[in-house]
């Protein structure tokens, strides 16, 4: 039967008018026309190459860099190769990303808290703040907090110290630090114990809830193990208390930890700038609670903080996740602009590796899947959350 | 029983003194508990601490005039704005003729201002703004009509900034639906090559599509032939929006009713007619206050080109103040520039969130 009008449609309807046939055949046509383009493009390419006669392939990799980077977290030198001297560019790509999203959540949400504050004032000054620095392009708030900076503040000489230990000046941010010494690295460890105890407590008290009814302040505990945990572990350690001070040595600071201003100025700005567009995420994630939830929570006899951890922020981080993720992303694309004030991020390297070697298109193309690295790792956490999070509906 | 005999009586009691008027307004609004006290004095007095000296170093101690002696005052030097915003405002462009991008621009801001209500929106509009275009290029140009031929290369400032967003946004809306509806397909390749594009640029930095445009672009071109390096940028830009604007309008198909879909088959539509008669119209509707946020983006992202060396608002700001004479003035140049690009963008965000409103039909 089916077969039977299968080949009657065949009959009827001639080739031209076949929906899809025509869609194969529009498909071959798109097919053909990318790789006529493709082609044209490369051949153009290889001839260019050729008679500029411009190494092709990713062997610079391995050649010696021959130029300086000025900050790095990992060694480096001059004589290093052009694959060290990237995966520096890379790690200050991800220690300003880390340390920009780490800082702009937090100032975003207070931001966002103070938009929907019934303290006029607050509300208001929260609105100017959102709308100034929405709408000025973060390049310019870039080189104004560089200027600032490099212009504004005074010589070393001269440093601003507002705090006992920190020092502001145009050769950036100085303050002091604890002398190193080998407990710190036994205080991380023990760090990380408490995190896997907070973890299994958490698992064991939520199973004895469910079995008996009775609850178990695992927030207070966990205050306590994972701020005890490391102090006894200082304690034991001898309670180290020297400290490197930033002092003035001639023309600049010695000990402590500096801060370069291109470093401060890039994080300011990406900060200040992504945490607007965070305060709006977070205002409307708050609001997309309805308040019959607060007040049927309310109803039930849940006190505040349950109302908050159980009622409030499950529904509000639904909404708010994913927006805020892609503002993630964009202040580690935004990062990028590090190549115009001078911060050696992952662009701003392989940027004078283009000019040095010449290999533009690999040079480009190792941005984009460094790039293209963060952002799909990115949305595949989204999904990832997404099926998590979905409401089950009955 | 006072009471009683009060409420018969239809004796209106007013709200004591400190719950209306301005002391009311006040108390309900700076004061209602201990905590927003404590929080409005911390307020007021940062902001008394810190706007008074600025606008003290702004306004009070400042210099305004060209020739003024800018080093000897502790106040802001607008001086470096008046005696430069030839070069900042208009780049290189001729300074015996800036009448011409002057008009150019006065055009297009009334051009903005008529379309911005939507009761004018119709053909006729629609080819006022093509006229426009032509006759600001014209204008621009020159070369015609007796106007002296001003080379591209010099075009810059305002100029470049609000040529690259206006054209990046009109090339690439039509590019973005075309993306969008090629992402919907039901043929599996034209959906791969539109789902390949738009993730790979919407994964990538502007930076990194400019810098193709200004080092790789050139390899791509045969022998002989070569492009300007503002066209290029343009190009990267109009690549770049697209992809975006490619993403709102998905929003806005995948906001349609099958309903429509199947009406239109039903009436008998092939595809064109079925996008062009009854989707798109819809579906556009839906998405022009995000679109505006698109184009928000896409004048602010602008400013990048300043990373390849072209002369743009902010490049020109640099050069004037990479003068010897005006160095160490960055803060009264970057406000100035600052102040231009938040009018335009608060502008833009103001009437989205007004269209907003108006569009929604409650649907």
């Amino acid at each position: 039967m089916n077969t039977a009008i299968n080949n009657k449609t065949s009959e009827t309807i001639s080739f031209w008018y076949d929906p899809d046939k025509r869609s194969i055949l529009y498909q071959i046509g798109a097919a053909c026309l990318f790789a006529f383009v493709a082609w044209y493009l490369i051949s153009n390419t290889m001839a260019n190459l050729e008679r500029q006669s411009i190494a092709t392939g990713f062997g610079f990799l391995n050649k010696e860099a021959a130029f300086e980077i000025g900050e790095s977290l990992i060694e480096y030198s001059a004589a290093d190769r052009y694959a060290r001297a990237l995966s520096v560019g890379f790690l200050n790509t991800l220690l300003v990303s880390f340390i920009g999203i780490f800082l702009t959540v937090i100032l975003g949400t207070f931001l966002g808290v103070a938009r929907l504050s019934k303290n006029w004032l607050i509300n208001k000054c929260a609105a100017g703040y959102i709308e100034l620095f929405q709408d000025i392009p973060i390049l310019l708030q870039l080189f104004f907090w560089y200027a600032f900076f490099y212009e504004m503040l005074p010589s070393p000489r001269a440093a601003l110290n507002p705090i006992n230990g920190l020092f502001l000046c145009n050769r950036g941010l100085i303050f002091g630090i604890p002398q190193a010494h080998p407990v710190y690295k036994y205080m991380a460890i023990a760090v990380l114990i408490a995190v896997i105890i907070i973890f299994l407590l958490k698992k064991w008290a939520q199973k004895r809830q469910d079995l008996t009814g009775k609850a178990f302040p695992v927030f207070f505990t966990s205050i306590i193990l994972i701020i005890g945990l490391p102090f006894v572990c200082w304690l034991f350690g001898g309670a180290p208390m020297d400290m490197s001070v930033p002092v003035l040595k001639g023309f600049n600071f010695k000990g402590g930890l500096t801060i370069s201003p291109e470093f401060a100025a890039l994080l300011l700005g990406l900060v200040l700038y992504t945490a607007a567009f965070v305060a709006e995420v977070v205002r409307a994630g708050i609001q997309a609670v309805s308040k019959g939830q607060t007040e049927a929570a309310m109803a039930i006899g849940l006190k505040p903080g349950q109302l908050l951890n159980l009622i409030i922020l499950p529904q509000a981080l639904r909404v708010i996740i994913p927006p805020l993720t892609s503002q993630m992303l964009n202040l580690t694309k935004n990062s990028s602009l590090a190549v115009a004030i001078g911060y050696p991020d992952f662009v701003s390297v392989a940027g004078t590796a283009i000019n040095q070697t010449g290999q533009a298109i690999e040079g480009v193309m190792l941005i984009m899947i460094v790039y293209l690295i963060f952002s799909l790792s990115t949305s595949a956490f989204m999904n990832w959350y997404n099926k998590k999070m979905v409401i089950v509906e009955r | 029983m006072e009471l009683t005999k009060k409420n018969k009586g239809k004796v209106i009691v007013k709200p004591p003194i400190s719950s209306i008027g301005i002391p009311g307004w006040i108390r309900e609004n700076l004061f209602s508990s201990p905590f927003n006290t404590v929080l409005t004095i911390i307020i007021v007095s940062i902001l008394w601490f810190s706007i008074l000296p600025f606008l003290n170093w702004a306004l009070i101690d400042s210099s305004w005039l060209p020739d003024a002696n800018c080093r000897e005052s502790d106040g802001a030097c607008w001086s470096i704005i008046s005696s430069n915003y030839k070069i900042i405002l208009f780049g290189f462009y001729p300074q015996d003729i800036l009448w011409r991008p002057i008009t150019a621009i006065f055009l297009l801001v009334s051009l903005l201002f008529i379309s911005r209500n939507r009761n004018y929106w119709n053909a006729f509009l629609g080819y006022s703004w093509i006229i426009s275009l032509v006759i600001m290029g014209i204008l621009l140009k020159g070369g015609i009509l007796g106007l002296e031929a001003v080379d591209i290369e010099r075009w810059g400032g305002i100029i470049l900034t609000l040529l690259l967003s206006v054209f990046g946004l009109t090339a690439a809306y039509p590019l973005g639906v075309i993306l969008a509806l090629g992402r919907q397909s039901k043929m599996p390749v034209i959906k791969t090559f539109c789902v390949f594009y738009i993730e790979l640029i919407r994964g990538v930095p502007l930076i990194s599509l400019l810098f193709m445009s200004s080092v790789v672009f050139p390899l791509f071109l045969p022998e002989g032939v070569s492009i300007n390096a503002i066209l290029r940028a343009q190009i990267a830009i109009i690549m770049f929006t697209a992809a975006y604007v490619a993403e709102v309008v998905r929003g806005g198909l995948q906001g349609m009713n099958k309903g429509q879909f199947e009406a239109a088959d039903s009436l008998g539509l092939n595809y064109f007619q079925t996008m062009r008669l009854i989707i798109l119209p819809q579906a556009l509707k839906i998405v022009i206050p995000p679109s505006v946020s698109v184009l928000i983006s896409a004048f602010k992202d602008t400013s990048l080109v300043v990373i390849i060396g072209l002369y743009d608002l902010l490049k020109t700001t640099q050069t004037t103040l990479s003068e010897p004479k005006w160095m160490g003035f960055s803060a009264e140049a970057y406000i100035f520039i600052a102040i231009i690009y938040f009018v335009c963008c608060f502008f833009m965000s103001n009437y989205s969130r007004k269209l907003e409103k108006e569009l929604d039909t409650g649907l």
